[in-house]
C-alpha cells in the first residue's frame, strides 16, 4: 500500500471515529440541508440525501396517529434499536416531502419525537441511516379537521 | 427577543429522557393574511442540545414542523443526572435562543 | 434508478387501513390526543405567566403576589379549583379571569376598563391569559369545589342555568342546543352534556386549554365567546355576570370532578 492510500486511510478513520465520539463540529450540526428541505418528492430527497434507496424494516418503529383531528399538529415519532446516525421523518403528499431531521451521535438514543404539519391525508415515513443506508417504516395518517366544536 | 423554551430532563436506569417546548410560529411561508399578503417562512431551522461542550443530540427543522415546536429525544451515555443540558435554536432569520436546565 | 418500493407499500397500506376504520371514530381521536398529551404548548404559556405573577407592572410598579385568588392573598395552589366564586371585597361572585382583572386593577393600577375594551391574545389582555395558564395548571389532577352554597353564588347559579337555555339569535340556538342532550356531535367533535356531572367535568375541567388550530391558548372566557360566535349571537362582554353566571353552572355541575387543565384541543 503506498503512503498516500495509507494516509487517506488514516484520516478517515480518524474522522469516522471524530464522528462516532460525538466530537461533531458547530458547523456539521449547524448547516441547514437546504437542499434537502426543498426537495419537492421524496424520490428528489432521497437523491439528495444520498445512500440509494430505503429499505423497509421492521427494526424502524413509526409512531402516528391513524387520524389526525388537525393537520396543522400531528405527532410523529421515530425509533430504532439500531445503530442509526440520522434518522428522517417524511410526509409524502406535503409540497416538501422531509419536515425534520435529526443528527444522533453516540451517546443518544436512535429516538426522536416531534409533531408536524400535514396538508392532507397521507402516508408518513420514518427513515434511519444504519451503516450508510436508508431504512424506513411508514404507515398512512388521514388528516381531518374537526368541524365546529371543541 | 426569543421566548423561553420549556426543557424537561429526567434520569431513569440510565437514560436521560428530554421534551422540549419552544415557542416559535413557524410560518411556512405559504399562509396569506386576510389581505392576501403572504406570511413569509419563519422557521426554526436547527436546534442543539449540549452537555458542556459536547454537543449530544442534533436536529434540523424545516417548515413543516407544527407551530410551537416540540421534541422529545434521548441520552444514553452522554448525560446523567446533575448534569446541566443547553438546547439552542437558530431560526432562518438568524435569531437563536439557548435555554438550560439541569437533569433530575 | 430503480423505482422505490414506495409504490408496492402504499398498496399494502390500503389493505390495512379498511381494518382501521373499524375502530370508532372517537377511539382514533383519543389516541391522536393521548399521543400530543405530552408536551402540552399551554407550558409556554404558564411559564410566562408565572413570570408575569411575580413581575411588577402597571402604574403602581406592583407585582400579583398578594392577590387573592379565594383562598387568601398570593396562593395559587388550588384557587381556580373553587372558582367562580362570592368575594367579599367586591361583594359580588367572580370567575378567574374577573377577579385576576381585580387583582390587576387594585394592586397594578391596571384599569379593568383596558383589559374590557381589548382583544383576546393581544394587549394587556395577553399578559393575563398567561397568568390562567399558570394559575389553573396549579390546580391540575384537583377536584373541582364549587358547591354554590353562599346566597350570591345561588343567585348567579340561577342566573346561569336560565342563561344556559335561553334561545336567541338568527338560528334560536342556546347552549343546551348542543350541550344538554347525551351523545351529541357535531362533524367529529363530541360535544359534552354540560347539564351532567361526567360532561361537564370534561367541558368544564378541560378548558382553558392550547387550541391546536388557532395556535393560541384559550381561557375560558374566549371558549364561551366563540361558543356565542357560533350561535351567530352577540359577543358577551368579557367578565360579564353572563359569563360569570354560565361559568359557575358548569362548575356546579362539574363540582368533585377531576380538573385536566391546561388542555388540549384540536
Amino acid at each position: 500500500m503506498n503512503v498516500q492510500r495509507r494516509r487517506l486511510l488514516q484520516m478517515t478513520a480518524l474522522v469516522g471515529l471524530m464522528a462516532s465520539a460525538g466530537l461533531m463540529t458547530q458547523a456539521e450540526a449547524a448547516t441547514w440541508n437546504k437542499a434537502a428541505f426543498e426537495a419537492k418528492t421524496m424520490d428528489d430527497l432521497m437523491k439528495v440525501l444520498g445512500g440509494g434507496a430505503p429499505q423497509q424494516s421492521d427494526a424502524v418503529t413509526l409512531r402516528a396517529p391513524d387520524i389526525a383531528e388537525n393537520g396543522a399538529v400531528v405527532p410523529v415519532g421515530v425509533e430504532t434499536s439500531l445503530k442509526a446516525t440520522e434518522m428522517a421523518i417524511l410526509v409524502e403528499k406535503n409540497p416538501s416531502a422531509l419536515a425534520a431531521m435529526f443528527i444522533v451521535p453516540a451517546g443518544a438514543d436512535a429516538f426522536a419525537s416531534t409533531r408536524v404539519k400535514m396538508g392532507q391525508t397521507s402516508n408518513v415515513y420514518a427513515l434511519a441511516k444504519v451503516d450508510g443506508k436508508w431504512l424506513m417504516s411508514s404507515k398512512e395518517v388521514k388528516v381531518t379537521l374537526g368541524g365546529c366544536g371543541g | 427577543m426569543a421566548s423561553p423554551m420549556r426543557i424537561r430532563a429526567t434520569e431513569k436506569d440510565g437514560i436521560v429522557d428530554v421534551r422540549v417546548l419552544m415557542k416559535h410560529d413557524m410560518e411556512t411561508g405559504q399562509r396569506k393574511t386576510p389581505e392576501g399578503q403572504l406570511v413569509p417562512a419563519w422557521y426554526i431551522s436547527s436546534i442543539e442540545a449540549k452537555v458542556g461542550d459536547k454537543v449530544v443530540y442534533a436536529a434540523q427543522f424545516g417548515p413543516a414542523v407544527s407551530k410551537d415546536p416540540f421534541l422529545h429525544f434521548k441520552l444514553k451515555g452522554s448525560a446523567k443526572k446533575g448534569d446541566s443540558i443547553s438546547v439552542t435554536w437558530a431560526d432562518n432569520k438568524g435569531e437563536t435562543r439557548t435555554d438550560k436546565t439541569d437533569i433530575k | 434508478m430503480k423505482r422505490y418500493v414506495f409504490a408496492g407499500l402504499l398498496a399494502g397500506l390500503i389493505g390495512t387501513t379498511s381494518i382501521a376504520s373499524a375502530q370508532s371514530a372517537s377511539d382514533q381521536l383519543a389516541e391522536y390526543r393521548r399521543m400530543l398529551a405530552d408536551g402540552n404548548p399551554s407550558e409556554l404559556y404558564e411559564a410566562e405567566g408565572e413570570e408575569l405573577w411575580t413581575k411588577p407592572a402597571g402604574p403602581k410598579k406592583a407585582s400579583l403576589e398578594k392577590c387573592d385568588l379565594g383562598l387568601g392573598p398570593g396562593v395559587v395552589k388550588g384557587a381556580s379549583a373553587e372558582l367562580p366564586r362570592y368575594f367579599k371585597d367586591t361583594d359580588r361572585v367572580q370567575d378567574l379571569e374577573s377577579r385576576l382583572m381585580t387583582c390587576m386593577s387594585t394592586l397594578q393600577g391596571i384599569p379593568e376598563a383596558d383589559i374590557v375594551k381589548g382583544s383576546f391574545g393581544r394587549g394587556v389582555r395577553k399578559d393575563l391569559e398567561a397568568v390562567v395558564a399558570y394559575v389553573v395548571t396549579q390546580s391540575k389532577d384537583m377536584k373541582v369545589n364549587v358547591p354554590a352554597a353562599h346566597p350570591k353564588e345561588k343567585e348567579m347559579l340561577a342566573l346561569g342555568e336560565k342563561i344556559f337555555y335561553l334561545q336567541g339569535g338568527p338560528m334560536d340556538f342556546s347552549c343546551a342546543s348542543c350541550h344538554a342532550v347525551d351523545d351529541k356531535r357535531i362533524r367529529m367533535q363530541d360535544l359534552p352534556n354540560l347539564t351532567k356531572s361526567k360532561g361537564a367535568t370534561e367541558g368544564w375541567g378541560s378548558w382553558p386549554a392550547y387550541r391546536v388550530s388557532s395556535g393560541t391558548f384559550w381561557t375560558m372566557q374566549r371558549r364561551l365567546n366563540d361558543c356565542y360566535r357560533q350561535q351567530r349571537m352577540p359577543f358577551p362582554i368579557y367578565g360579564s355576570d353572563v359569563t360569570i353566571a354560565l361559568s359557575i353552572f358548569m362548575a356546579n355541575k362539574a363540582d368533585g370532578g377531576i380538573i385536566q387543565t391546561p388542555g388540549l384541543k384540536r
